[in-house]
């Protein structure tokens, strides 16, 4: 069980992860705002609280594994690696430059903590499936961790990498939807509706939770619960809000791909007690 | 006479038993892949992942960033055009340590038709960076290729046929990425092929001998990288090249060839393959013929190219 001060030191992290995540996209002037702060909470619960990693070594090899398969979320990636010291915190004001480890998408060749390049979506999912597949060939009892988004399950790959978890009875991997309800033309449900998301993956044989995305002790508690799960992959879909944390970029469409002005920055900043 | 893909077959078991690290991938393919003969005896170290070929690219390189050493195998029309995307993004963007191996390459798949029938692979894999293309000629080559692919640390893209073909490497292959090899001297034009058509350039510089025309016969089993030198060298001795390749002539070998030759010394040259068309159904034999790849042909082709020669 998580103590409170434990609740309340993840809610804190999340909160300034928030923080650098505003600033890196309004220094980048490009990328990806209401997904990554959607995705916060789910990251600041893997980096900090549930996966096994060591960021003074970042090859090591029973490592638990993360896979990023919306890969447009990097900065929320970005900002976990850097506050776990897989980096520098001033290397995230170069997110999106030329020479900058910290590219567009994640890139496993550049950033170090980044296990595997994401960023077209749909593929993430069939690499994690590799990657827990590889861990089980080897005797290892590393988990493998993947973040989907809910307008990404609209690709086809991911309901084959489904089928294929289901059938080859990964345990050892837990995938996480952030169901923000928004993709970048709409809303999911008008652009091309993938409910119901529970049932379809129940169908698919896989062990499915759902919880509230922005709750930490209930993000904690599903991750656990996963980790008891035999013979079956485990999804848990996270119900969140696109744009989380600061209000007027909430539930709105419009800031996928828009980060935040000079102006919205300082406004966003004061309404997370950072200003 | 045996077709490349048994070759394979056989070489990924010894692999198999070689190194507990290999794994094989299949789309509901490993009967006509051989990949068959892996998973019998490494049943764990097998996956089908049904008739998904996306996700099975997408699998081989979660096991390889697992450390683990892939081959994942389908008909190469399905390798290169439905997982395209994949090879890109998830194999060869990320220099991933998986090989590609797709059977069933050219029109020598015969009687499936134009759909199952790839002309466009090697044109499709040789554009993407950090890619290397190996296209063997016979069933020792592709041992030798599988091998070498093995011990080489990235994504590799190797193309392999349906039908039994001659062997042309009959006292071994000395293979390695990248380097070509000559198999007859010649004088007076150079012909520079891959695959299955090799053979067919050591019958067609027989029958020139006779017409006291010196051919040389160049095999490129590497299409990426290319053997530059190789290749600059047939230009400047023999001052007339023919390229010949079960694929189109858009993209693959005798685009590559040009290209170096343009830049580096141009002369005549005259391409065998498909003319930008899709095969048919037809024995393939049949299709050979038709289109055009037999050594009767590559003759023609070198009269051709002669007559040009200044």
């Amino acid at each position: 069980m998580l103590t409170e001060q434990t609740v309340r030191e993840l809610e804190q992290t999340a909160r300034n992860l928030r923080v650098e995540i505003l600033k890196m996209l309004n220094v980048a002037r490009s990328g990806h705002t209401g997904g990554s702060l959607s995705a916060i909470d789910v990251l600041t619960v893997l980096y900090f609280h549930a996966m096994r990693h060591d960021p003074s070594n970042p090859a090591w090899e029973d490592r638990d594994r993360f896979v990023l398969s919306k890969g447009h979320a990097a900065p929320a990636l970005y900002a976990c690696l850097a506050e776990a010291g897989y980096f520098s915190r001033d290397d995230l004001k170069t997110l999106r430059r030329f020479g900058s480890h910290l590219q567009g998408h994640p890139d496993m060749n550049k950033t170090p903590g980044v296990d595997v390049c994401t960023g077209s979506l749909g593929q993430g999912l069939s690499q994690a499936v590799g990657l827990a597949l590889a861990a089980r060939l080897q005797g290892k009892s590393s988990r493998v961790f993947s973040l989907l988004g809910d307008g990404e399950v609209q690709e086809g790959q991911i309901w084959e990498a489904a089928m294929a978890a289901a059938h080859f009875r990964l345990d050892n991997l837990c995938v996480i939807l952030d169901h923000n309800g928004l993709q970048i033309d709409g809303e999911v449900a008008k652009v091309m509706n993938v409910a119901p998301l529970g049932p379809k993956f129940l169908a698919f044989n896989w062990h499915v939770l759902e919880v509230d995305g922005h709750d930490v002790q209930a993000i904690c508690r599903a991750i656990d619960d996963a980790g008891q799960c035999k013979e079956q992959p485990t999804m848990i879909i996270a119900r969140t809000v696109k744009g989380k944390g600061v209000p007027f970029f909430e539930h709105k469409a419009s800031y996928h791909g828009v980060p935040p002005s000079d102006d919205e920055l300082v406004r966003a900043l004061e309404h997370l007690g950072h200003a | 006479m045996i077709a490349t893909r048994d070759a394979y077959g056989q070489t990924l078991l010894e692999l198999g038993r070689e190194n507990p690290k290999v794994v094989a991938l299949d789309a509901d393919l490993s009967g006509s892949t051989k990949t068959s003969l892996f998973a019998k005896e490494f049943p764990a170290r097998f996956f089908n992942v049904g008739i998904a070929e996306a996700n099975m690219v997408g699998m081989a390189a979660g096991l390889a960033a697992g450390g683990m050493i892939p081959f994942a195998s389908t008909f190469a029309v399905f390798a290169a055009g439905r997982a395209f995307e994949q090879i890109r993004q998830s194999l060869a963007y990320p220099r991933m340590n998986v090989k590609v191996v797709a059977t069933h390459g050219g029109i020598t798949v015969g009687e499936d038709g134009g759909s199952h029938q790839s002309v466009e692979d090697l044109a499709i894999m040789r554009a993407l960076p950090n890619m290397t293309v190996l296209c063997p000629a016979d069933g020792p080559e592709t041992t030798a290729a599988i091998r070498a692919a093995a011990a080489f640390h990235g994504p590799v893209y190797i193309r392999l046929g349906r039908s039994k073909v001659p062997t042309v490497f009959a006292g071994g292959c000395d293979f390695a990425i990248g380097r070509g090899a000559t198999l007859r001297e010649g004088t007076d034009l150079s012909f520079i092929t891959t695959g299955l058509m090799t053979a067919q350039a050591i019958k067609a510089a027989g029958i020139l001998a006779e017409e006291k025309i010196s051919a040389r016969v160049i095999h490129l089993g590497s299409i990426k990288p290319l053997d530059v030198d190789l290749v600059l060298r047939a230009a400047r001795e023999t001052g007339a090249i023919v390229t010949a390749e079960e694929h189109s002539v858009v993209g693959g070998l005798g685009s590559a060839v040009c290209e170096v030759l343009a830049e580096g010394h141009p002369v005549p040259v005259e391409r065998v393959g498909l003319h930008d068309v899709f095969g048919q159904s037809g024995t393939a034999e049949e299709l050979l013929v038709h289109y055009g790849l037999t050594a009767a042909h590559l003759v023609e082709a070198a009269e051709r190219v002669l007559k040009r020669k200044a």
